[in-house]
């Protein structure tokens, strides 16, 4: 009798058992596998909390962002708590996949949740999610609600500061060329180095010496390297009206024929399109030590007058200004690299800096449309000053944190 | 036409560049790794020009034995050996894995040569920093007194010395500070300046008001 009555009980417990796990998987409730009935000790570990899917926000699509509370295992540090399997189904019943694992512990800087991203979605696809905790061979799942679609966005929210201050900078610099264009008049301060050009180029000229143009050991796709052509026309132009002689060694094969054009157009312009010799811009490698090798022994050899160094320069720029410092020539740097300004003002007899680089077209044209983006450019300066003391304001005395208006999300 | 075209082209992929940075769907979100492909082609396409000039420069200078012909003679005679040796005389390998020639001359030549060029920085920043650090005028005094505070902060003997001072003038602290706050209060100014200047700049080229790097006024 008795042992009918275990055998009864224990068949009703295995039956209310396998219900209540079929109804928990189908409302998303936990499940847990346990270990087998006949073992002694009671095994099994806690599921993760609510688990929440949804389309990855401001992204090109194929990303679905899974959020979860993690398991009460893992928040209590259990030994042997080993992590989350992250399971992808197209329906609340399976079949799952694993897609991925999470370590245990929370995110930086909410230790309640748990985070993973799915970049392998396919957009469009609704898709159920399933985390599942782990202690050894056991686990425990916890499925998503409702199903999750992934698609791309039309425009990434988190860029919005971005976006107010390009449009406001660009609407400047547009209000201040048109100004520029109906004839107002506009104050533009002297740059020193820019002042030197024409005495660069006469020293030269007076010793018979040659002018070096170097626009650095970047590509094309460096505006850095485009606004040095654009001081490089200037001075092949002076150089053609002077009759001078300019060598251009560069680095790259794309700036090579690009600096050709700028040389070629300037003695055209200067009225001496026969002084022109493609021979004046050569390659010489694109490795940047072996340019800087190369480029030395030119300096030491020719003696050149006058050397101008501008563009994009790394390591190598210091090796570059001190030999030609060694042979005396007068030296005009410009770049935009701030980890390379002190050597090149401790090297160079001018230096244009960071921003002078880029104002060294519209200076040296005096052409209204590039004087006015300047001005617009010192408006953008100005608002960024403002927002500095402001900002200092207003974290000093606690009212927000205004330095998060200037943060990229996410970025 | 001749300017015309190629300022139409700069304007459209530039503005389809600033627009797609803030719209990640297709086809917008794709253009930027689609232009750097295209860049990448034709900047590895344009390398054979850059090759063949540098060959012709030094092949005209060795056949007209113009002054310092050897030096040409000797990038000819490099540029051929190594080209030579990585086609020919990898035995079958590919010329860049291990124990091809090609390998051996690139880790037992160039690379020394390379570094040997690098560690001339250490000789040309003691030459500048003799001549930035003279104390000529009040700037470059401060400049000097910054400089020594650093470099000495920068070493175990700074914090020997001033141990016996409160824990904010200990050297290492000093210099951290000076690194930290004035030094980098001028590197972001100048940085602001960089990226208000870029801007500007990119804009012009967009505009096709800056035509220089073009060979235009």
């Amino acid at each position: 009798m008795k042992q009918k009555f275990i055998m009864a009980t224990a068949l009703t417990l295995a039956l209310a058992f396998a219900a209540m796990a079929q109804v928990a998987e189908t409302s998303g409730e936990p499940v847990t596998e346990s270990a087998a009935p006949d073992t002694a000790v009671v095994l099994s570990v806690a599921p993760p909390g609510e688990v929440i899917a949804q389309d990855t926000p401001n992204d090109a699509g194929s990303s679905v962002t899974i959020k979860w509370q993690r398991s009460a295992d893992d928040v209590n540090g259990v030994p042997g708590f080993g992590g989350y399997n992250i399971l992808r189904g197209t329906s609340p019943d399976g079949p799952f996949e694993v897609i991925g694992e999470a370590t245990s512990g929370g995110d930086e800087g909410d230790q309640v949740y748990k985070t993973y991203l799915d970049n392998n979605a396919a957009d469009g696809v609704s898709y159920y999610y399933a985390v599942e905790s782990r202690l050894g061979d056991l686990a425990s799942r916890t499925v998503t609600q409702s199903p999750v679609t992934s698609s791309q966005q039309w425009f990434n929210f988190n860029l919005i500061n971005m976006l107010i201050a390009t449009v406001f900078l660009i609407t400047a610099i547009l209000y201040y060329i048109n100004s520029a264009k109906s004839g107002k008049k506009l104050y533009i301060r002297k740059i020193a180095g820019l002042e030197a050009v024409d005495e660069a180029v006469g020293r030269a000229t007076e010793m018979g010496r040659k002018i070096f143009f170097i626009p650095g050991t970047s590509d094309m796709d460096n505006v850095q390297t485009i606004a040095g052509l654009t001081i490089l026309a200037r001075v092949a132009k002076l150089t053609a009206e002077y009759e001078a002689r300019i060598d251009v060694p560069v680095s790259r094969s794309l700036v090579m024929v690009t600096a050709r054009e700028v040389v070629k157009e300037a003695y055209l312009n200067a009225g001496r399109p026969d002084s022109y010799s493609d021979d004046m811009v050569y390659y010489l490698t694109d490795d940047q030590f072996g340019y800087a090798a190369g480029i030395d022994g030119l300096v030491v050899r020719q003696k050149p007058a006058t050397i101008f160094y501008q563009g994009s320069f790394y390591a190598e720029s210091l090796i570059l200004a001190e030999t030609g410092n060694s042979i005396g020539a007068i030296q005009i740097a410009g770049t935009a690299q701030p980890s390379q300004l002190p050597f090149f003002v401790a090297s160079c007899d001018y230096t244009l800096i960071g921003e002078e680089l880029f104002a060294a077209s519209a200076y040296l044209s005096h052409e209204p449309k590039q004087l006015g983006s300047l001005k617009g450019q010192d408006l953008g300066k100005a608002v960024i000053m403002a927002a500095l003391i402001i900002g200092f304001i207003i974290q000093v005395l606690g009212i927000f944190n205004f330095a998060s208006l200037f943060s990229v999300a996410g970025g | 036409m001749k300017r015309e075209i190629p300022l139409l082209i700069a304007g459209i992929v530039g503005t389809v560049l600033v627009i797609q940075y803030f719209i990640p769907h297709v086809p917008f979100g794709t253009l930027n790794d689609v232009f750097s492909d295209w860049f990448t082609v034709i900047q590895a396409t344009a390398i054979w020009l850059g090759v063949l000039n540098l060959v012709k420069v030094a092949g005209d200078k060795v056949y007209k034995r113009q002054k310092d012909w050897q030096y040409s003679l000797i990038i000819i005679v490099c540029f051929l050996g190594i080209t030579i040796i990585g086609f020919f005389f990898s035995g079958g390998r590919r010329f860049l894995d291990s124990g091809t020639a090609f390998t051996w001359l690139y880790d037992n030549v160039y690379n020394p040569l390379v570094s040997m060029m690098f560690a001339l920085l250490a000789f040309f920043v003691a030459s500048a920093s003799y001549r930035a650090f003279r104390a000529r005028n009040k700037e470059a005094t401060i400049l000097l007194v910054a400089a020594f505070l650093v470099m000495l902060g920068r070493v175990p003997l700074g914090d020997v010395l001033t141990n016996w001072l409160p824990n904010w003038l200990h050297m290492s602290n000093v210099a951290s500070w000076i690194m930290n706050v004035p030094n980098m209060a001028g590197q972001r100014a100048i940085m602001i300046g960089i990226a208000l200047g870029t801007v500007s700049t990119s804009l012009r080229m967009i505009l096709g008001i800056e035509r220089s790097y073009l060979g235009g006024e």
